[in-house]
């Protein structure tokens, strides 16, 4: 599993990445109440804020951690927003997208990066 | 994602938020020790949530008893040698009947300026030989200032600094408080009583922020952290943030200043006519005489252009301070906007207050919310959206 600044998750799975967000930001977030996702099939470029997160507290944005694809969303998330904060890093993932290169990955934090990125 | 770092109680409070001159209340260490998150709030450290998340807090005060530390709040005393003198020139700065009040009694009420709009809320106590108001943590100075300018020399205004300020609330609140003092059982909705609580005399009155039955209970300082350790020590008994406080109170269909009020509204677009008594009004026998009552006698008269309501967006995406509102889906000129919303975790879905054009403040109005660029439906719905649980 790799991380990001901006508290993501990516695991590729064959071809394709799973996008989700770390269980230190579903903590900081607080209950999650409303996720909005994107469509299917969109072409997404690093940095786009591609999902909306709303928690108890306030909006975020998720933000695409990689140019490409997205081929599939979790939709379970739109109806049960709770299912962030039960499991962050399993059940919740957000999407899966497919890219170009995925060596782009290495670039990204390992999880002892990122723990001590949160330290 | 920005994950913010989350301060969000929000409101007045978050103007004044330089961390190193941030004011603790006498229960800080127990916050800290409890495990509460802690945040800058109108100039004080101050709990957003306990381990229990903000979500859980909420229904379990709604369920059972939670308890808060508002001690930010200004506790203010108004002594005159005449008790009635106190009372008639309190008259001169809010709408509201003081003179009536009996004693042993709390009153909600407003002070108002000039152009009739409000400049804080306050809860006012007649308790026998002097007066016990209690004021917004981030207007406590001004309205100490205001009340200074306008009662003394012959009323004295003291900002108690020596008394902390908790909240019980909910449906088990009076079992528990009554198993510290069974006196407090006795009290109704809008009483207040001295009470021996934890060894200390407390100014306990039968009110809060919840909707919710409970007890708001003056404590010295020097008990205040065993008062509260007492009171969690009960298995009924949960800490509970500054966030659920706000869902809460948007829930119960309750102001926040600054927010849902603020000096450019008057009572009556703020749909607070209610707090006015008659007694003020145009026909009543102490009409007038407070800032601005020539506004708010008149919006009373002719009605006012626009006004406070409730809010139910119909999806799942909550409609937050200041999301603009439209009469439709596309077009049109903005009608109004929201003051406050969120996710209500008692409704189950989000709810919010705002205020909207007159014509359009009729339960059942479908508006739209511009929501990051798309106009989502939200119906104008009747306050509360959780009925209240006070024992009239």
């Amino acid at each position: 599993m790799k991380f990001t600044e901006e508290h993501e998750w990516l695991r590729v799975e064959g071809d394709e990445v799973v996008v989700g967000i770390t269980t230190h930001a579903a903590e900081q977030l607080g209950d999650v109440v409303f996720v909005e996702l994107p469509e299917e099939g969109a072409e997404v470029t690093k940095d786009d804020e591609i999902v909306v997160i709303e928690s108890v507290k306030a909006a975020s944005d998720i933000l695409a951690p990689l140019d490409g694809e997205i081929t599939e969303v979790n939709e379970a998330l739109v109806d049960e927003p709770g299912k962030v904060n039960d499991d962050p890093e399993g059940d919740a993932w957000f999407f899966k997208m497919k890219v170009e290169d995925l060596s782009v990955m290495d670039e990204l934090m390992d999880e002892a990066a990122y723990k001590a990125f949160i330290a | 994602m920005p994950v913010v770092a989350f301060e969000h109680a929000s409101g007045p409070g978050r103007r004044d938020a330089c961390v190193s001159d941030l004011k603790r209340t006498p229960l800080y260490d127990l916050h800290v020790e409890i495990g509460a998150k802690m945040v800058p709030f109108a100039g004080y450290d101050m709990p957003v949530q306990y381990k229990l998340g903000v979500m859980k807090e909420h229904l379990h005060c709604r369920s059972a008893a939670g308890l808060f530390d508002v001690s930010h709040m200004g506790q203010v005393v108004l002594r005159a040698r005449d008790p009635q003198l106190a009372k008639t020139a309190l008259e001169g700065l809010i709408p509201q009947d003081v003179l009536g009040l009996g004693e042993g009694r709390q009153r909600y009420g407003f002070f108002t300026n000039d152009k009739g709009g409000i400049e804080d809320d306050l809860m006012f106590a007649n308790r026998g030989d002097h007066l016990f108001l209690v004021v917004n943590a981030a207007c406590k100075d001004a309205d100490v200032a205001r009340l200074r300018k306008g009662l003394e020399p012959d009323v004295t205004v003291k900002l108690l600094e020596n008394r902390a300020l908790l909240a019980l609330q909910g449906p088990k609140a009076e079992a528990v408080l009554a198993n510290l003092n069974p006196e407090v059982a006795g009290m109704r909705f809008m009483d207040v009583a001295t009470v021996a609580l934890a060894g200390a005399e407390c100014w306990v009155s039968r009110s809060g922020y919840t909707g919710e039955d409970g007890f708001e209970i003056s404590v010295p300082v020097a008990a205040a952290a065993d008062l509260a350790n007492a009171l969690i020590a009960h298995e009924d008994v949960e800490p509970i943030g500054l966030g659920a406080r706000d869902s809460l109170r948007l829930e119960a269909g309750l102001c926040l200043y600054g927010q849902d009020m603020d000096d450019g509204l008057n009572p009556v677009e703020a749909s607070l006519s209610w707090a006015i008594q008659k007694v003020r009004r145009a026909d009543g026998a102490r009409a007038a005489g407070f800032p601005g009552a020539d506004v708010i006698l008149g919006a009373l008269k002719d009605g006012v252009d626009r006004h406070r309501v409730g809010l139910l967006p119909e999806g799942r995406a909550p409609m937050r301070q200041a999301v603009p509102l439209f009469q439709h889906a596309e077009g049109g000129e903005q009608i109004g906007f929201v003051t406050s919303g969120g996710f209500g975790p008692s409704v189950g879905a989000p709810v919010a207050m705002g205020i909207v054009a007159d014509s359009l403040h009729t339960p059942g109005t479908q508006l739209f919310g511009d929501v990051r660029g798309k106009r989502l439906p939200v119906k104008v719905a009747k306050l509360p959206f959780v009925p209240a649980g006070f024992k009239r």
